[in-house]
């Protein structure tokens, strides 16, 4: 029983060796995604193009010009008497944010009059325009502030802001995790399922059912080998972050293997799953592109917060495995906690392993009955 | 011409004939559409915070006060201690900590400034930072409230008052940006892959032999395989765009016939790569992979969902080359901006001239193949 399952596992690992397209592709992809990823996909908001609206300059409206300047995130590219100038520059993309300032700024701070101010920002990308917005009103709070503070009877109020778990607000520290998501997602879960598959368009799978092989074995047998090569890609990634980018590990090491593998037992088990129900290989690619690659990317947290999301997404992303995986990698590596705050995710997602598997299996014999 | 007629019959009675892929093609990019476009979003809605009152004083009830008031921010819990609210943040149960010092309102009415603190989960680091600046503006209102009612001669309004004003999108609606964004990546991810793996499938199943000694030219059989896959997508961005209008009312400004043109001209850029991955591999996994890499690497330096102006410099170059960024950027103009033909004239002479590329290349690999 043993040896027919090792000699089925030596076929498979095999095919997987002898295709040295896809073997190289298949090592090769977390590095460069850990290494692109790490450098290019940043959700801050950096280098804020900023146009001054200055109708009449003051000692006040030059101080608060000068608060932008200072601060890292602005860079002036332009000072304009009228809002009539801003227009243009935003419709050929060369300015982020306008700041209009009160033609009667420094006369009316004296006075103790309110004086306005206009902050226009290029919404056309709300995601960015609303963060650019409020960093851009924070400058101004803290000017605001100390104008207060230089008045009789100032009241303070200072607020001392920390960041735990990522002081340097690093988007590569949260991307990281994610990464590793998804490249164990298309290594495991699309592998599997065209690999299964494409038994069936040749009709070598019908053989294979005929064999004294029996169905778990067949599974067994192509799950396994798949499972080597995520976790050496695992690996790899894990390595590039650490090496590259200096990822903390504040947390075990070992816990995140083992939770890895366990994360890449739900995808191959989804990739079974999908193979058994498609005929064709590029009816299981896509099936299994469509519900695991993109939910792993959008419904996990991995890019976009899960608070963000609405109500109905947020119960929606309880069921999209990567989500858990990505708490738990988060949890490991940047806040450094054990199984003493992840057993309820890792239960999870082993929850989910034998869901899954059960069902592939099941879905698996009703085909050959 | 006939022999052109006659391979189109046959690629379009395959896909037909497999009703289960045309479903997947045509269903299943749209369902994405509709749940993944609720989720692409930044915005930071409430927070959870952990109170940690360590004064509960008048003063100091009133800033928790104040900063629940916004809505912004919801209290989860309350403690007298750290411990609590660390564990708290380490569990997920909150995403900040705010810790009012003992003394908080003496030091207030004697020296006239205390200092609270603020932690936060900053795993999210954007997210963290946003949030640090909506409490912060609160605080400093609340200190402006403070001092207002203490000494009655100082109004209660601060000394600068802030409008602000988004243009081209005055709400902020963050689902009339994405919607387009992600039409576009669901034909992409479709029409590249389903091209790649097409020709790849008739070298497996051994018909593409049986092709290449018929008297077919090589163009024909090209256009053949590009014409059938070119028109299921452009049928997808048709109801892909009235899906975006009805459903999320994504406003459309600009000209939809220029659209259509700009529509074609990606398509077959995207097709085209198709084209190329499927000359250069052997089986359909590889021609997965090979697609896969290159779409995820497009798709994500694409400034789709992270702004490609927020990359190092190298990798906006790199965006530069990037088709679907360029058609990201036509698409979200012409519908948000209403921009015109000259307003998008780089971006598409980039697409031209991507298309052009990839077309050869795809045309020159293959006959070396058949050779």
């Amino acid at each position: 029983m043993i040896s027919t399952l090792a000699a089925f596992m030596t076929k498979e690992v095999r095919h997987i060796l002898r295709d040295r397209q896809t073997l190289t592709i298949l090592l090769l992809m977390p590095l460069v995604q850990v290494v692109l990823f790490g450098y290019a996909l940043r959700s801050d908001v950096r280098d804020v193009r900023l146009v001054i609206v200055d109708p009449s300059p003051d000692y006040a409206s030059l101080a608060l010009r000068d608060r932008f300047e200072a601060a890292n995130r602005f860079r002036i590219v332009g000072v304009a008497p009228t809002m009539k100038a801003v227009e243009p520059l935003f419709k050929q993309g060369r300015a982020d944010l306008a700041v209009s300032i009160d033609p009667e700024f420094a006369p009316r701070l004296e006075s103790r009059e309110p004086a306005h101010i206009l902050i226009a920002v290029d919404a056309s990308d709300p995601n960015t325009g609303s963060t650019m917005q409020a960093y851009a009103r924070a400058v101004i709070m803290s000017y605001e502030q100390e104008i207060e503070a230089q008045k009789k009877q100032p009241l303070q109020i200072t607020p001392q802001v920390r960041m735990r778990f990522n002081p340097t607000l690093e988007s590569v520290n949260l991307f990281i995790p994610g990464l590793i998501a998804l490249v164990l997602t298309l290594v495991s879960a699309l592998m599997t399922a065209i690999s299964l598959s494409r038994e069936k368009e040749r009709g070598t799978l019908e053989i294979l059912l005929v064999s004294p092989l029996r169905p778990w074995q067949i599974i067994v047998g192509k799950v396994l080998p798949y499972l080597g090569l995520a976790f050496a890609n695992v690996l790899t990634a894990l390595l590039a972050a650490w090496l590259i980018f200096h990822v903390a590990f504040r947390g075990s090491v070992t816990l995140l293997l083992v939770e890895s593998i366990i994360y890449s037992m739900v995808s191959l088990g989804l990739g079974v799953l999908v193979a058994s129900l498609t005929n064709t290989q590029r009816v299981a690619m896509l099936v299994a592109l469509l519900v695991t690659m993109l939910p792993s990317t959008l419904l996990s947290g991995m890019v976009f917060p899960l608070a963000s999301m609405p109500r109905i997404l947020q119960l929606l992303s309880n069921i999209v495995p990567a989500h858990w995986f990505i708490v738990i990698a988060r949890g490991i590596m940047l806040k450094g906690v054990g199984l003493e705050h992840l057993w309820r995710e890792t239960l999870v997602l082993i929850g989910m392993t034998l869901v899954f598997m059960a069902a592939a299996v099941k879905s698996f014999k009703a085909r050959v009955a | 011409m006939r022999i052109l007629r006659v391979l189109l019959r046959k690629e379009y009675l395959q896909i037909f004939r497999d009703k289960l892929l045309l479903r997947q093609m045509i269903l299943a990019p749209f369902i994405q559409l509709i749940v993944l476009s609720s989720a692409a979003t930044f915005e930071v809605k409430t927070a959870r915070l952990y109170l940690v009152d360590r004064d509960q004083s008048t003063m100091s009830r009133g800033l928790a006060d104040k900063l629940t008031a916004s809505r912004r921010f919801k209290v989860v819990g309350a403690a007298a201690s750290m411990t609590p609210a660390n564990e708290a943040l380490l569990a997920r149960r909150a995403e900040m900590i705010l810790n009012i010092p003992p003394d908080f309102e003496r030091d207030l009415v004697r020296t006239r400034s205390a200092s609270v603190q603020m932690i936060f989960n900053a795993e999210d680091g954007a997210l963290a930072g946003v949030t640090s600046s909506y409490a912060q503006q609160i605080i400093a209102q609340y200190a402006q409230d403070l001092r207002a009612s203490q000494s009655p001669s100082i109004s209660a309004s601060p000394a600068i008052q802030l409008r602000t004003r988004g243009w081209y999108n005055q709400d902020l609606d963050y689902k009339h940006y994405m919607v387009p964004g992600i039409l576009v990546q669901l034909l992409t991810l479709v029409g590249t892959m389903m091209t790649a793996m097409n020709i790849v499938r008739e070298r497996e199943i051994g018909t593409l032999d049986q092709l290449n000694v018929t008297p077919v030219p090589r163009s024909a059989f090209i256009a053949a395989k590009l014409v059938p896959f070119l028109s299921i997508a452009l049928v997808e961005f048709i109801i892909g765009l009235i899906i975006a209008r009805w459903l999320f009312g994504v406003p459309m400004i600009g000209s939809l016939t220029l659209l259509f043109f700009c529509t074609i001209i990606y398509l077959v850029v995207a097709l085209g790569l198709g084209l190329w991955v499927s000359t250069i591999v052997h089986t359909q996994q590889q021609a997965m992979f090979v697609s896969f890499f290159l779409l995820l690497i497009y798709l994500l330096m694409s400034g789709l969902f992270t702004p490609v102006r927020s990359m190092p410099q190298w990798a906006q170059w790199m965006a530069e080359l990037n088709p679907v960024k360029h058609f990201i950027v036509i698409i979200r103009s012409i519908l948000l901006k209403g921009a015109t033909f000259t307003d998008i004239l780089r971006p598409l002479g980039i697409l031209v001239l991507s298309g052009t590329i990839v077309l050869t290349l795809a045309v020159r690999q293959y006959s070396k193949r058949a050779a």
